[in-house]
């Protein structure tokens, strides 16, 4: 079909793009403005550039600290949750096991509940119930490494299952033909199969960690915590230093712009949480 | 040779931290919200008091003002996301030079933590710093200040949400849009009917199951909107965006009162599902039982 106006998408998305990127944009001119120059006439053109709030963030030890922090507890977390969801995900497609679907279905469950909810049992939980001697997970890396699992298992079971669902069964049989564990097939068979549903799962469950606040924000207080509640931090404590918010903000922002741009194609079916595909 | 033992052993990880990190919370604050208890109080036990909370709450005028205006925000962010997302969907499905380009763009601010978004906005609107007041000052003459003006922030809060969700519409509409079969609407153009009759009596049935989808999955995000409102106004000024999560977040932890916290939430976790369940039996389920 011939449209008369063939350049009138074009102008049209172009200005969809640019109230796309705007505010990103003014992100970027707040985070390299001088502090004189914050409170002058706003000016969407960008004259100097002023490096020293990404120094400042930078060279702040509490904030590398949150920064390190947040790397570990995300990494942690994606690890963790895509190598159970994969056990999770063979055991529910190549065993015959009993309410297997129930199973599943109550895997997913866990995700659908508001994370606001979970705040006080979990922060109950973690200081006066999960402990062992002097042994406690409230305000540990690895607690928040697992508190992370009840979001990311549930979507890292769900997205790796259509994966290694589709992985033929013949491939197994040929295997067990020849005398191999079940360890072997899922090492040597499923898993070398499943590598890029795998990567997918990984990235994405990485993003979600690393932009996790609320929890963060309720369960630690100094060993565990991220660079999103850094973030919060800037605005309440210190009178809003807005240069500094801005720059944090870029940086938090920049690791999930570069996954994004690696995985851009199966974002979606991700984030819609499959529900799409029917 | 499938070992059903070998099966459970690979599955019980995952049943152990779901467990731990997701049915225990659940029991446990059930539990904790039929008892009054707050460790900093006078009387720091924790004391059995039947369903006193749930008596309170149900006429605390807090809890029932956050949770009317949440209701307010997702109804006019959900239904503007839909409508905005169709149209960008349709516009997505025809060819034109960058659409790759523009696509991409659009998708941006999905990646966003919702944190992120939150400080953007607060960036952009705040009287003083925002590029966004001092415009509407200067061109119209409106003083737009989120910090003192209610509809301000409230509408502010629902743009925002828009910006950031809208994509998520767009995409999964679109992937409904390009799966629909071409005959019925050929057909439709032979017979002569008109653009909103094929919208109104082709498109939308045939793509009902996606729209619902994707208003279930928006519904429930809206619901649970924290971080962003938290770090743009902050719920306020007064409660005027203090959405039903930002005050969960700002009713327990501040005033350490457990047991009614714990009641609050599990209230909202009931209502969540009651609003859920409704859609799926009432929208979706007849639908799927049909064809």
């Amino acid at each position: 079909m011939k449209t008369r106006f063939p350049w009138l998408p074009v102008v049209l998305w172009t200005l969809i793009s640019l109230a796309t990127l705007f505010p990103i944009y003014w992100l970027f001119v707040i985070s390299v403005k001088q502090p004189f120059d914050l409170f002058s006439t706003p000016d969407v053109i960008l004259r100097s550039f002023f490096w020293k709030n990404y120094q400042d963030v930078l060279t702040n030890p509490t904030l590398r600290g949150y920064m390190l922090n947040s790397m570990i507890i995300s990494s942690g977390n994606a690890l963790l949750v895509t190598t159970l969801g994969f056990l999770a995900c063979y055991a529910l497609t190549r065993f015959d096991l009993a309410g297997k679907e129930s199973i599943f279905f109550w895997t997913i469950t866990n995700r659908m509940a508001p994370p606001a909810v979970f705040l006080l049992p979990l922060f109950l939980l973690l200081t006066q119930v999960y402990r062992i001697g002097d042994f406690s997970l409230a305000d540990s890396k690895l607690g928040m490494i697992l508190v992370y699992c009840s979001f990311n298992l549930p979507f890292a079971i769900w997205t790796l299952r259509p994966t290694v669902e589709g992985i033929p069964k013949e491939l197994d049989e040929a295997a067990y033909m020849d005398g191999a564990s079940p360890w072997t097939v899922l090492y040597d068979i499923i898993f070398p199969l499943a590598r890029p549903g795998l990567a997918v799962t990984l990235i994405l469950t990485w993003v979600f960690a690393w932009n996790e606040y609320l929890l963060a924000a309720t369960l630690t207080n100094f060993h565990a915590r991220t660079l999103t509640t850094g973030l919060s931090e800037y605005v309440t404590t210190t009178g809003t230093a807005w240069g500094i918010m801005a720059a944090i903000s870029m940086l938090t922002l920049v690791p999930a712009l570069i996954v994004f741009s690696v995985v851009q194609r199966h974002i979606v079916a991700g984030l819609t949480f499959g529900a799409v595909k029917g | 040779m499938h070992s059903q033992k070998l099966g459970w052993l690979l599955l019980s990880p995952t049943i152990v931290i779901l467990g731990l990190f997701g049915i225990f919370p659940f029991i446990y604050v059930l539990w904790v919200s039929f008892h009054s208890w707050n460790p900093f109080a006078a009387n720091p036990g924790m004391i059995f008091n039947w369903a006193e909370n749930y008596r309170r709450l149900v006429f605390d005028p807090q809890f029932l003002a956050s949770l009317g205006i949440t209701l307010t925000f997702v109804f006019f962010a959900v239904v503007s996301e839909l409508v905005l997302g169709y149209i960008l969907a349709q516009a997505l499905l025809k060819d034109f030079p960058g659409k790759a380009v523009f696509r991409t763009i659009h998708t941006l601010p999905l990646i966003m933590a919702p944190i992120i978004v939150g400080s953007v906005w607060k960036l952009m609107t705040t009287p003083s710093i925002g590029i966004i007041p001092y415009l509407l000052r200067s061109w119209f003459g409106y003083d737009l200040n989120i910090g003192q003006s209610a509809v301000a922030a409230f509408t502010v809060t629902v743009i925002m949400d828009i910006w950031h969700w809208t994509p998520l519409v767009t995409l999964s509409l679109i992937a409904a849009l390009v799966s629909l079969p071409s005959d019925p609407f050929e057909q439709a153009q032979i017979d002569g009917a008109g653009k909103s009759q094929i919208f109104w009596h082709i498109t939308l049935p045939l793509i009902r199951p996606a729209m619902l989808a994707t208003v279930f999955i928006r519904l429930m995000d809206a619901l649970r909107t924290v971080d962003e409102v938290l770090m743009l106004t902050g719920g306020g000024p007064g409660s005027s965006t203090r959405y039903i999560g930002v005050h969960i977040f700002k009713e327990v932890f501040p005033k350490t009162n457990y047991g009614y916290g714990s009641a609050i939430s599990v209230i909202v976790l009931y209502l969540t599902i009651v609003v859920c369940w409704l859609l799926y039996v009432g929208l979706i389920a007849p639908r799927v039982k049909r064809g």
